[in-house]
């Protein structure tokens, strides 16, 4: 089997079927309340066809496609939305552990384990990054997380590489996007011109070429696959964003400085960004016992570094100010987390921009610490 | 259904690191008021429980839930867990209630140590305050039952009020002894204490250690800490011969909640105990 091949657009149906044959659950982009969600899809016209979105600092609209427009049939010309495939790794809410009252004490009982493994289907290339990113953090330190680690092993990848950039988008300065590299099982770049609606497919695995087995396809010829190569990089030129390649060292450098109360004024600690933040992972446990107190249970659910009581100790939270609580959140996504794992923990995915009620802009803040510095050694100030 | 084709495998299968083990309380000792020490022995009684002085638990208690508390037992006696804990939030304060029976769920143990081998043919400064004798007392038992590994072992103790003073008949015991220089002061005091008063840093100035061979394990409040530390850098000890013991709240223990991040380092992993210079410039970061 060639390496890249092309299929027409309703082979994408034989692709789910084939998934849904082998026992996964189907996960794809749908369009709900306004915007793009990951959940399950059955078949091709689940997609939400023929939409863009607009995003910006605090804004966010599906907006449809010229319906006379090549653009009207496409799949995928929108970019990604306030959920990540984080909430299928990693739940919002979980059961770790249930204990019942016997044997003068109690005994635990584990979780129960999901029946069927999922399949992605639409994971973009920031995405694939932060997927790498929470594998890192859950299952490759001296500790696995084996929730996150068994569900994780199992699932298929159908990567789609972006052919246009959203307003908010900044991959391409993080190295993670808009081309997939790697760690996908299939990975596809749509195609929509007068020859018809039709996607290039990357194999990326054995599991990958299995499924390819089952879909009609044939190769690509070099000039479809430089029209791809061309589509891809058009996403690169209306990349909305950019980060600086030294914010890590600039946010070091800069634990005490002005802007923090700066941003702290227009920063309302509501938590949106590490909601929507693909490799955020910090959570709390409560304990929920049965009215009869036979039985009680070990939930974990996200929490966010801008809660108050997210470091209290006793006498008090250690982070009181706005201010300290965004400098965390910041600096742990561009600095601490190098140290913590070996890579950035921001992918460039915008959405932290895009969903802020302020339109608070991670890049912006960045920048904006540094060029004070640049006035400062200027003798501007 | 087909079997699923495994796209990735990072190996053998880890144990569940957020489940509990069963253990039941052994004894529960008085200590001061609002502090008790509660000894646990696994419920499978074979079963030891090997620890490093300075590693800490996550104690849980049916119904309630789960606090991170350190060790403050013999590492050498590891059939019996101990746990020195001051009620102050709901879980300890249901601690405060079990009694000998009750069952309790332990996951650990967890963290860095303190560096008894590194320690060892130098003189070793160990400065507590308040409950921070706690986590330090395991220390103590393993430098003393090596005693002759180690140069001059000075212990610093300091207490708000001589009624405050934890493990006190160990402190006495301790004081006896001529191997070891056992200091303790109180923040304020009636006429019936005859030791001193004043804050736990001054006590450094007594000597009775020599600087340029000196290991020192700090751990109390954090505002005791950065004196102790500049006091220290007094005497000619440096930031790398000094430890220091952290707390930070935590949920997991083990790097996966985020909760006790200092600067870089996840305190319930890369601590609690570090050595000072790879902290020291976050030490002096407000609300980090």
């Amino acid at each position: 089997m060639p390496n890249t091949l092309l299929i027409s657009s309703d082979q994408l149906q034989t692709l789910i079927d084939g998934l849904r044959t082998q026992g996964y659950e189907t996960m794809g982009p749908r369009l709900e309340r306004g915007t793009i969600v990951y959940g399950p899809i059955t078949s091709g016209s689940d997609l939400p066809a023929g939409f863009r979105d607009e995003q910006e600092g605090g804004h966010y609209r599906l907006v449809p496609s010229d319906p006379s427009g090549l653009e009207a049939e496409s799949f995928f010309r929108y970019v990604v939305g306030p959920y990540s495939w984080k909430r299928l790794l990693f739940p919002p809410r979980q059961r770790l552990w249930r204990a019942r009252r016997s044997d003068g004490g109690f005994a635990l009982e584990p979780a129960e384990t999901r029946p069927h493994p999922y399949a992605f289907i639409g994971v973009r290339a920031c995405e694939l990054a932060a997927l790498a990113v929470q594998d890192r953090v859950f299952s490759q330190g001296d500790f696995a997380d084996s929730g996150y680690r068994s569900q994780r092993e199992q699932t298929f990848l159908i990567a789609v590489n972006c052919t246009r950039a959203g307003g908010t988008c900044f991959c391409a300065s993080m190295h993670t996007g808009p081309r997939a590299r790697g760690g996908f099982d299939l990975c596809l770049t749509e195609l929509l011109d007068e020859s018809g609606h039709r996607f290039l497919v990357e194999v990326g695995s054995e599991p990958g070429r299995k499924l390819m087995e089952q879909v009609s396809y044939r190769r690509a010829r070099p000039d479809e696959i430089e029209q791809g190569r061309q589509a891809v990089e058009d996403a690169v030129g209306s990349m909305g964003r950019q980060m600086r390649s030294d914010a890590g060292d600039i946010l070091r450098r800069n634990q005490e400085h002005p802007r923090w109360v700066d941003v702290a004024n227009r920063c309302l600690s509501c938590a949106n960004c590490t909601m929507v933040c693909p490799t955020c992972f910090c959570s709390t446990v409560e304990d929920v016992t049965s009215l009869d107190g036979a039985e009680s249970e070990r939930r974990r659910q996200w929490d966010s570094c801008f809660n108050l009581e997210f470091s209290y100790v006793h006498g008090g939270p250690v982070r009181r100010e706005a201010a300290a609580r965004y400098r965390q959140w910041i600096t742990h996504k561009l600095t601490y987390w190098h140290e913590q794992f070996g890579t950035s923990g921001c992918t460039g995915c915008g959405r932290c921009i895009t969903w802020c009620p302020v339109g608070i802009d991670i890049t912006a803040e960045v920048a904006a610490i540094r060029d004070s510095e640049r006035a400062v050694l200027e003798g501007e100030v | 259904m087909q079997t699923i084709p495994h796209t990735l495998s990072w190996g053998h299968d880890i144990p569940d690191p957020m489940r509990p083990a069963r253990f039941r309380v052994e004894s529960v000792q008085h200590e001061l008021t609002g502090v008790f020490t509660v000894g646990l022995k696994p419920l499978d009684e074979t079963q030891t429980f090997e620890f490093a002085p300075g590693q800490f638990n996550m104690l849980y208690q049916f119904g309630v839930g789960e606090v991170p508390i350190s060790v403050s037992g013999d590492p050498a006696r590891p059939t019996t867990l101990l746990h020195t804990i001051r009620a102050v939030g709901s879980v300890t304060n249901a601690l405060q209630r079990v009694s000998p029976g009750t069952m309790l769920g332990v996951r650990g143990p967890f963290g860095t140590s303190w560096p008894v081998a590194a320690a060892e043919g130098s003189d070793l400064v160990i400065l507590a305050g308040g409950i921070g004798l706690a986590p330090l007392r395991p220390l103590i038992y393993q430098v003393l039952a090596n005693r002759s590994r180690f140069g001059a072992v000075c212990i610093f103790y300091g207490a708000r009020t001589p009624d405050e003073i934890l493990y006190r008949d160990e402190l006495e015991q301790w004081r006896g002894r001529f191997d070891l220089t056992v200091e303790v002061t109180v923040d304020r005091a009636g006429s019936d204490w005859l030791g001193r008063v004043g804050v736990v840093t001054k006590l450094l100035a007594s000597k009775g250690f020599s600087p340029p061979d000196t290991l020192a394990c700090l751990c109390g409040p954090e505002i005791m800490m950065r004196y102790a530390v500049l006091a220290l850098h007094d005497q000619g000890v440096g930031d790398q011969q000094i430890y220091v013991s952290l707390e930070r709240n935590m949920k997991c223990a083990v790097g996966f909640c985020g909760h006790c991040q200092f600067g870089g380092a996840f305190v319930c992993k890369d601590g609690p105990v570090f050595r000072f210079d790879t902290i020291a410039e976050r030490f002096d970061t407000r609300e980090i």
